[in-house]
Formats: C-alpha cells, sequence, structure tokens
C-alpha cells in the first residue's frame, strides 16, 4: 500500500484527469480525499494506492504527467500522521444503548445525534481503529456509515508547494539530504 | 484596440510560428474561419477531419515543427479522434482546435455538441474548454509549448462559440505561460551506466524515436562508434542512424532482422536510447534478452520499468545524456562480438531477405527495394499499417532521420496519404512517397481530392495483394488460411487515380517497374497500382508474445518450389 500526497491546480476536471489516470493505467486506488490548502488555488488529494514499490513509482511518473499536478509525495515511509473520520448510525435501543456508548468512549469516539432508535457516532483515527470500531459495532446492526477516506500529513518541516515552482528533483534530493522528508 | 476571440486565435497562431493549418469547417467554428481570411496562414481543406490531424501528424513528424489541425464541434471533432490518438502514441507535437456550441448551451446536448474534452482526456498530452475571449491567448500558448516540450504530444484546445466572437484586449507578454509549472522532475535510478558500458562483452544499442526528437542522430552514432558497439532501431527510430552505417544492424522485434533479434537475446548489456520497449519489439518479457543488464534512457521517467526492469534509468534528452557520456567511454576491443554478429547475418540474409524468387512475379519486396533505388534513398516515405510498412522498414534504406513517417504505436491504417500530404507541406523540396496497401489505401483515399486541389506534389505506391494482406498472414500462420473477411475487392484504382486527376498507372511485372516509376517521377503527383504477389508474407516474424529469438523465417525456395 502506497499514500501519496498530491498537490494539484484547483481547476474543474482535475479529479476526472486523476481517475482517468489510474483507470487506464490499471492502479487500483484503495481511497482518495481532496480539499483546499491553506494556499489559494491550491488542492491536495491524498492517494492511497494499492501496488508494490515498482508500481508507486509509475504512479508518481504518471502523476507528474498530468500538467495541473504541482507535486506529488510518496509519503508511505515518512513519519505521518494518518486519520479516517467515520460517522456511524447504530441500531441502539434498549439494553444495547448503554453498550454502545461505552464502546464508543473506549474508542475516544462522540455520540453526535440520538434518536430513540439509533446513535451516530462520530470518530476518528487511523483507518485500523476505525476499522476495529466498526468490528466492535456490528453486532448492534449499523444502519448506515460513512468514512472519509484516509487523510495524512507528513511531520516535521515539509510544506505545501508555493502556487508556482515546482519540487525538482535537486530540490527533493536536498530536502532528503536535509533530513526534511 | 479589442480584438474578437477569433481574431486572436489566428494572431496567436502566426505569433507561434504557424504558416499552414488543416481543417474543415463548420457552424461552431464560423467564427474563427470567418476571421483567417484575414491573417497569413495557408488552409489546407481537407476530406474528412481524420485526415486534418494525420496531416497535422505528417507536418510535424517531417520537420519536427508543432502541426495544426482545426474542425467543428460534434462531428468534426469526434472525426479527429483517431489522428489525435495515432499522435499520441508516436509522441507528435500536434495542437488541434475545435470550436464547441456556446458556452450557455453546454452540458444540454445542444445540437452538434460532444464532450470532447472528455473524449480525448486520454489521449492528449492535456486539453482545454475556453469559453472566454480573454482565455484564448494563455490557452494556445500554453498548448503549443506542451505539445512540444518533453515528450511531445497532441494537445487540444475547444473554444466555444461565444469566447470566438467575444471581445478583448490581447497581451501577448501576460499569455505566456508559466514555464515553472510546466517543468517536471528528473529522474536517475540505478548503478553507473558508464560502468556498466565499459565493462559490456556483447552490448547493443536500442535506438528509438527519441533519438530523433532529441537531436541526437549525431552523439548517438559517435558514441556508438566510440565504443564499438552496434545498433538495433525500432520502427520509429529508422532513420535515426543511417542504414548504411556497417554498426546499424537494422529493425528489431515482431518483423526485425533475424540477427538482429537473435543479437538482441544473445547480448549482455541493452542501451535503450528513447524507445519504450514496446510489445511489439520486445515479444514474451519473461525471456527477453535474459542475459543482458539494461539501460534506459528517455525523456519520459513514466516509462522506466514499465515493461522491462532496468538497472539503470535516466530521464532527459538523448543528446545531453549520451553527450555526457562519450568522453568517459573507453575504446574496448569488441571484434569479436560484431564477428559473431556478422556471422548470424550472412546466415540470416540469405534466408530472410533475397530469397525472393525471380520468377517475373511482381513481389512487394522488389517494389519497394527497386523505388528506393530509383530514388536513391532519399524520399521521405510515408507508409501505411500493414505488411507493405513492414516491407518498407526492411527495403527502403533510410539513412536521412525523418525520411520514414508511419504510424507505429497506434498503427493506424489510412494514416499514410493523409500524413503524406502533410509531410509535404512542411517539406515541399522533398520527394515525397506513399506505401500504402490497398485496404488502407481505400479508407482515406478522399484525401487525393485535397492534393490535387492544393496542387501537392506526391507519389503513391498502393502494394495491391487483394487481401488485407497482414491480417491474412496472421490467418495463414495461426488461423488454418481461414480468410476470414480478409480478401477485398478495390476500384480500377489507375481509372480512380485519373478520376481525381492524378496520373495513374498498374504495374503488374518487375520488368515494367522502373519505366513507370521514373515516368511517375515525371509528374506532378502520380499514382501507381503495382498487384504483387497475393499470398506472400513477411519474413521473418515473432508470433505475438513469443520469445523474440523464435521467428518464423521464410520458408528455402526447394520448399517453396515443392509447394507449389
Ligand atoms: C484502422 C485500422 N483498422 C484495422 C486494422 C488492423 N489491420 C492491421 S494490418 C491490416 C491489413 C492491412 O491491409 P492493407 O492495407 O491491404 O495492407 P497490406 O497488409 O496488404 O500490405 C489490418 C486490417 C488497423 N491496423 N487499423
Amino acid at each position: 500500500m502506497h499514500t501519496f500526497a498530491v498537490y494539484v491546480d484547483n481547476k474543474p476536471g482535475v479529479l476526472n484527469r486523476v481517475a482517468s489516470l489510474f483507470r487506464r493505467r490499471g492502479f487500483n486506488i484503495e481511497s482518495l480525499t481532496v480539499g483546499h490548502t491553506e494556499t489559494e488555488g491550491l488542492s491536495r488529494m491524498t492517494i492511497v494506492v494499492d501496488t508494490d514499490e515498482r508500481g508507486a513509482q509509475l504512479v508518481e511518473a504518471n502523476l507528474y504527467k498530468l500538467i495541473p499536478v504541482r507535486r506529488v509525495d510518496n509519503i508511505t515511509r515518512r513519519p505521518a500522521i494518518s486519520r479516517d473520520l467515520a460517522m456511524i448510525k447504530v441500531a441502539a435501543a434498549g439494553d444495547g444503548r448503554t453498550q454502545v456508548m461505552q464502546l464508543a468512549d473506549v474508542y475516544r469516539a462522540r455520540i453526535v445525534d440520538v434518536s430513540t432508535e439509533t446513535l451516530v457516532i462520530e470518530a476518528t483515527g487511523t483507518e485500523e481503529k476505525i476499522d476495529s470500531l466498526v468490528e466492535m459495532l456490528r453486532p448492534y446492526k449499523i444502519v448506515e456509515m460513512v468514512r472519509t477516506g484516509r487523510v495524512v500529513m507528513a511531520r516535521g518541516g515539509a510544506m505545501t508547494p508555493a502556487k508556482t515552482g515546482r519540487r525538482t528533483r535537486q530540490s527533493v534530493l536536498e530536502d532528503a539530504a536535509a533530513g526534511s522528508v | 484596440m479589442a480584438l474578437t476571440g477569433a481574431q486572436i486565435l489566428w494572431e496567436s497562431l502566426v505569433r507561434e510560428g504557424v504558416n499552414v493549418v488543416f481543417g474543415y469547417p463548420g457552424g461552431a467554428i464560423l467564427p474563427a474561419y470567418d476571421a483567417m481570411l484575414d491573417y497569413p496562414i495557408r488552409h489546407v481543406l481537407v476530406r474528412h477531419e481524420q485526415g486534418a490531424t494525420h496531416m497535422a501528424d505528417g507536418y510535424a513528424r517531417a520537420t519536427g515543427k508543432v502541426g495544426v489541425a482545426i474542425a467543428t464541434s460534434g462531428p468534426g471533432a469526434t472525426n479527429m479522434v483517431t489522428g489525435i490518438a495515432t499522435a499520441m502514441m508516436d509522441s507528435s507535437p500536434m495542437v488541434c482546435i475545435t470550436g464547441q456550441v456556446g458556452s450557455a448551451l453546454i452540458g444540454t446536448d445542444a445540437f452538434q455538441e460532444t464532450d470532447i474534452t472528455g473524449i480525448t482526456l486520454p489521449i492528449t498530452k492535456h486539453n482545454y474548454l475556453v469559453t472566454r475571449a480573454q482565455d484564448i491567448a494563455p490557452a494556445i500558448r500554453e498548448a503549443f509549448a506542451i505539445a512540444a516540450n518533453g515528450r511531445p504530444g497532441p494537445v487540444l484546445v475547444d473554444i466555444t462559440k461565444d469566447a470566438q466572437l467575444g471581445t478583448c484586449e490581447l497581451d501577448w507578454e501576460a499569455a505566456a505561460p508559466d514555464v515553472a509549472q510546466l517543468e517536471r522532475p528528473g529522474h536517475s535510478s540505478g548503478v553507473d551506466p558508464i560502468a556498466l558500458i565499459n565493462a559490456a562483452q556483447r552490448p547493443m544499442i536500442l535506438a528509438g524515436r527519441g533519438v530523433m526528437l532529441g537531436n541526437a542522430e549525431q552523439e548517438v552514432l559517435e558514441f556508438a562508434v566510440k565504443a564499438r558497439i552496434p545498433i538495433a532501431m525500432t520502427l520509429l527510430g529508422i532513420g535515426g542512424v543511417p542504414a548504411s552505417h556497417p554498426l546499424n544492424l537494422g529493425m528489431m522485434g515482431m518483423h526485425g532482422e533475424a540477427w538482429v533479434n537473435t543479437a538482441i537475446q544473445e547480448s549482455d548489456l541493452l542501451i535503450a536510447l528513447g524507445m519504450r520497449f514496446d510489445d511489439r519489439v520486445t515479444g514474451n518479457l519473461k525471456t527477453y534478452a535474459p542475459h543482458a543488464r539494461k539501460i534506459h534512457v528517455d525523456i519520459d521517467p513514466a516509462e522506466f520499468n514499465k515493461n522491462v526492469k532496468v538497472d539503470a534509468a535516466i530521464s532527459g534528452n538523448v543528446r545531453d545524456i549520451v553527450g555526457r557520456w562519450l568522453p568517459h567511454i573507453t575504446e574496448p576491443n569488441r571484434e569479436a562480438w560484431l564477428d559473431h554478429i556478422g556471422e548470424l547475418k550472412g546466415d540470416a540474409a540469405v534466408r530472410d531477405i533475397q530469397n525472393l524468387p525471380d520468377d517475373g512475379h511482381l513481389y512487394a519486396a522488389h517494389v519497394i527495394n527497386d523505388i528506393w533505388h530509383i530514388t536513391e534513398g532519399k524520399a521521405i516515405v510515408v507508409t501505411d499499417v500493414g505488411q507493405h510498412q513492414m516491407w518498407e522498414a526492411q527495403y527502403y534504406r533510410h539513412d536521412q532521420p525523418r525520411t520514414l513517417i508511419t504510424s507505429g504505436g497506434l498503427g493506424t491504417m489510412g494514416f499514410a496519404l493523409p500524413a503524406a500530404i502533410g509531410a509535404k507541406m512542411g517539406r515541399p523540396d522533398a520527394e515525397v512517397w506513399v506505401v500504402v496497401g490497398d485496404g488502407g489505401f481505400q479508407m482515406t483515399l478522399c484525401e487525393l481530392a485535397t492534393m490535387v486541389q492544393e496542387d501537392l506534389d506526391v507519389k503513391i505506391a498502393i502494394i495491391n495483394n487483394g487481401y488485407l494482406g497482414m491480417v491474412r498472414q496472421w490467418q495463414e500462420f495461426f488461423y488454418q488460411r481461414r480468410y476470414a473477411a480478409t480478401p477485398i475487392s478495390a476500384p480500377d484504382f489507375q481509372k480512380l487515380g485519373e478520376a481525381y486527376g492524378v496520373w495513374s498507372a498498374t504495374v503488374s511485372t518487375r520488368a515494367d517497374l522502373a519505366g513507370v516509376v521514373a515516368t511517375a517521377r515525371q509528374q506532378r503527383g502520380a499514382l501507381i497500382d503495382f498487384r504483387v504477389e497475393q499470398e506472400d508474407s513477411v519474413y521473418p516474424m515473432v508470433p505475438a508474445g513469443a520469445d523474440l529469438h523464435k521467428m518464423i523465417r521464410r520458408p528455402s525456395p526447394i520448399a517453396e518450389t515443392a509447394a507449389d
């Protein structure tokens, strides 16, 4: 599994270009999230791809062939914070109710909606943590669930690129030498 | 002074150095056509928009400049798709301009609306939907930069009718592309290539189209000569190294020379320069060059380790990289290896190439070989796709770069005639020959009218075997001669040519060949219908996916006589 942070121009059709690339080259997207960055006009995608080392190199090189792509960082092996957010609606009437609330507590999740028949739990954490919470809740009957997919940020000094100016191979190497990647 | 979007379009093209465009008008592009009359640009009216794209492509391949095609929305734009995909596969720089319905109508299934940017997304380097007059110049400038830089390719600019009609000031400087944004990171990985090269006993250079695209012909030859390394070419690499140079072994791959494929399989180092290890040149990847380490030089890092795992990968212009190697190359003794290849060649040449019976029948190989002699190897030859294409690659020996123009990656039948028209527009002083099958010629022969209307001197050799020959050959070899849908009829091509106003002739025997070709060369435009042996096959042949050294060879003449 490889995780990429991909900075793209925030223009119509960019997501389509990226998705089309993955489809036609046969790369398997495990998850993809997009959102704005602190730089105006620049969006950031977090793409998790099910592939090996060679495939990861091809993913990166192919992403760079898309004109609106500004920078691609393979952050798989970098110290990074990885989060997934889920909202899980559980059927929890009667006895189960307290048990579900306790479970949520254990996972440091919050109850954000309550009705007579259901509870909505909001949880953030690594994908593994969310997966495990979901497993625990299954017996109580999950009636609806939504997850954002993984968002990742490298620890330390790595930065969003400026609006113009692309990271060259050389600067990547320099960053690496300086220990910032 | 405010200009209309349509005027800005032509103004931008003129400033980009364009003096010819290939196109076909229609409703959504009419404002642009109206404005065109006021600009110093020659418009070649094609007979089908596919022709416009192949012409722009042929122009680009012959000159190295960006070719330009223009069409209307809807069917005009969709007719361009094959030509765009052809250019994409062969890295040909091209800008296609299409009209689009008014921006208010987009998404409403308006008359002649198609989502051409969506359709061409996977077959262009980039594309644009332009809806405002002020966005036209920046889009055109960036399109030219993208088409020509790095690994070249097609770019499409779709311009709505209201953008063509709208007005604004043209600020040329402000419309300049953001060069830093277009720059891509390079790549260099693996072991030191110099050490591999200097240590190799049985190295081979695999030269692709990137040698010519990077203007690296001289450096590559210098490198080969200094290091005493033999060269094999891909189909699209032909011309990058003179065919007559003793180190140039010829074409590799499915219909490559037997000695070339054998040498690749025996090699201990492959130095791939501007080629991409296409399946047509590698055969079975599992058994491909099993003893060889591999160095891969290409401008596109996405090619590295895509098909063949390599030991060293360096991205960039072939000329720069090979130029950097040159001072570090030692001059080892590789005579044993070269002698060995010489022996392979001596054996195979007799069996595969020269062994056509001189029985008075007309063989396609003879036709091409004779045309090569008569034109002194100096013509630009534009081929179509099929057997004749492979015979051309085998028998017309190109000493000059950019003199073989052919659709390699996509293998687009119908390419030859329009691409030749484009090549002739770009190189008016060159002798331009089309070599085309009777099948492929019938796909785009309407462009004969374009050739005549533009008064272009293109010579057409139809290799007429009455079959979709290459498919028939596969049926003969792999489908027990069950000729499903490959016998193909044709009009009398001589009469057809005459109906279009082209000097035309028919040749059925080798004895007539030289005389007719000589006469044709005196004409302004000519068509010759060569009635060749119908069931001849291209040898050698590596069946698709087979091991590269397991070639089907031309049966010996004795066996052939026995079969008769
Ligand atoms: C547009 C297109 N359709 C189909 C094919 C498949 N195809 C490859 S070679 C060939 C036969 C070509 O026949 P012809 O033009 O007569 O040339 P020959 O092989 O006989 O020299 C065909 C049908 C193709 N390459 N392109």
